[in-house]
């Protein structure tokens, strides 16, 4: 690890401003940065330290039915909260199929959105890498690429993003609430905080220098079943090959209204407006699955190890909407 | 380095044999030794209150210090162990403020006044932790070396239950799942033990939550 300064910060609005200066980081479970910090990938000179903020714990309800998570509460927390195992199922199951307990006990909310790819060149230093090393080159490209990203990515850059709860949030239409380093407030769609890597893969958010997740914010919950599955190399512990966020409102055999997210497909969880399109109204059938599936992974590209995630996400969807339906 | 607060009356077995590596190690190889701990002047130390197994420290620390090299090194709490160091394993397991964590991906002075319970601490009064000697009845272990993480992942692990948390293999998350040779396998997939002594792991568990003998 290089060496760093460390600070504990006193406030929201104080901390912010330090973490503007070039350099600066924050740091809150530390799960992810730490691990890259002794890799010499991530080489803060200063972690501003926003573990301990008040309100970064609170889970509240808000106004509208829905709920505002801190961004410094658990992993843990959220998925055991029994408002959101009873109204918002799927983003505890997702949490769940996360990582291990001894992980989301530490693990956050802001930390789980921000953290970084699992791609193996990624983690490697003595490989090229685009996003490590901006204008080193992609190893990943015509490497090992079997748990990389096939839609919306470039050749600069094919990295998946790893997390689970972002695809049930991105299925429940989550709102990342933020505050700059001036202090200024701004809400921005989750789908919308990611960027895609295009020849600037180093640049993953629309954040800037200093802003931090404050909250996010749930809408109230969706009509409809909820369902998240995770297919992955082994049964725990393990990240996802394909994971799919599904919410299924049904009206007698036919889908009424559908929402579909995938992870592991992309650089960020990624929102089949396609497949949602294709389920609207159509029978609750093995068929419109299979339609659906072949809607959502029409643009998808393999880069040869990873071919098979393109089948696969078409089959796993297939598997969770027939779930989520109960055929 | 290390102040302590609580006057200590007798060197333990594991300090004296702390104590005599390190001279050792510096009478073979002084050069090495001498690299091996020189800091850059420029790095300031920051103090940090740690309450660990009941015993108050505070100490100065290079703040990239984990937690796991704080315990082991710092106060010769060797039994924690180092395995992967990179959160994969589950040998440096420890509870901090009633919960599991992994100590290699955690700093030191991210715990400032935090309570701590490493496998030293789960003695009490000389008796073994009821998970402790089920695991010596299960024989839930080969080597030993992911012992301890086990068993402090096993301890959190029954409070995680008792306060109705659900897991991944809970069928429906707004219930209070029973405990299932499933629901622990699941909950203790942070613990990995190569030896592979997972289904006397799984009964040592399940014994306890049964309120075996202990």
């Amino acid at each position: 690890m290089k060496p760093f300064r460390y600070e504990r910060a006193s406030g929201v609005a104080s901390a912010c401003a330090t973490a503007a200066a070039p350099g600066a980081k924050f740091i809150a479970g530390g799960t992810n940065l730490i691990d890259l910090m002794k890799l010499q990938i991530e080489t803060p000179e200063l972690l501003v330290d926003i573990g301990l903020l008040p309100l970064a714990d609170i889970i509240e309800s808000t106004g509208e039915g829905g709920l505002r998570i801190g961004a410094g509460v658990t992993n843990s927390a959220l998925a055991a909260d029994m408002r959101v195992r009873r109204l918002y199922p799927l983003l505890s199951q997702a949490i769940l199929a996360g990582a291990s307990t001894q992980l989301r006990n530490k693990a956050t909310t802001g930390g789980n959105l921000l953290q970084r790819t699992r791609c193996p060149y990624f983690y490697d230093t003595t490989k090229p890498c685009n996003k490590r090393v901006p204008g080193s080159g992609c190893a990943a490209l015509h490497g090992i690429n079997r748990m990389n990203a096939v839609m919306g990515v470039s050749d600069d850059c094919i990295a998946a993003h790893p997390s689970d709860m972002a695809v049930a949030m991105t299925a429940l239409d989550a709102r990342v609430e933020t505050v700059a380093a001036d202090g200024a407030i701004r809400t921005i769609p989750i789908d919308a905080l990611y960027r895609a890597p295009g020849s600037t893969p180093h640049i993953e958010t629309v954040l800037a220098p200093g802003e931090m997740i404050r909250s996010v914010l749930l809408p109230p919950p969706p009509k409809g079943r909820q369902v998240y599955r995770k297919v992955r190399d082994r049964a725990s512990f393990a990240f996802a090959l394909v994971s799919v966020a599904v919410v299924v409102e049904r009206e007698g055999d036919r889908v009424r209204a559908a929402r579909v997210a995938f992870g592991g497909l992309s650089y960020k969880p990624w929102r089949s407006a396609e497949a949602e399109a294709s389920l609207e109204g159509a029978s609750a059938t093995r068929a419109s699955f299979d339609a659906a599936g072949i809607a959502a992974l029409k643009n998808a590209r393999g880069y040869g190890h990873n071919d098979f995630k393109i089948p696969l996400a078409r089959r796993t969807l297939r598997a969770t909407l027939a779930d989520a339906v109960g055929a | 380095m290390e102040r302590e607060l609580t006057p200590r009356s007798s060197i333990s077995r594991r300090r004296f044999l702390g104590t005599a590596g390190v001279t050792t190690m510096v009478l073979a190889s002084p050069p090495a030794f001498a690299e091996a701990t020189a800091e850059p002047s420029s790095l300031p130390k920051e103090n940090v209150r740690l309450s660990v197994n009941g015993r108050q420290h505070a100490l100065d620390l290079d703040p990239r210090t984990t937690l796991l090299d704080t315990l082991r090194e710092h106060l010769a709490l060797t039994g924690t162990k180092k395995g992967c160091d990179q959160g994969q394993c589950g040998a440096c397991t420890i509870i901090v403020n009633g919960q599991r964590i992994n100590s290699c991906l955690t700093l030191a002075v991210m715990h400032d006044g935090d309570e701590i319970t490493t496998i030293e601490g789960l003695v009490e009064d000389g008796d073994l932790h009821p998970m402790q000697a089920a695991f010596v009845r299960h024989d839930g272990l080969q080597c030993g070396y992911c012992t301890p993480g086990q068993i402090c992942s096993a301890v959190a692990l029954l409070a995680e239950h008792r306060a109705g948390w659900p897991s991944h293999v809970t069928a429906d998350v707004a219930t209070r799942p029973a405990l299932s040779d499933a629901e622990i396998a699941e909950r203790m997939s942070g613990n990995i033990c190569r030896c592979s002594a997972y289904p006397n792991i799984v009964a040592a568990i399940r014994d306890v939550n049964e309120g075996g003998r202990g």
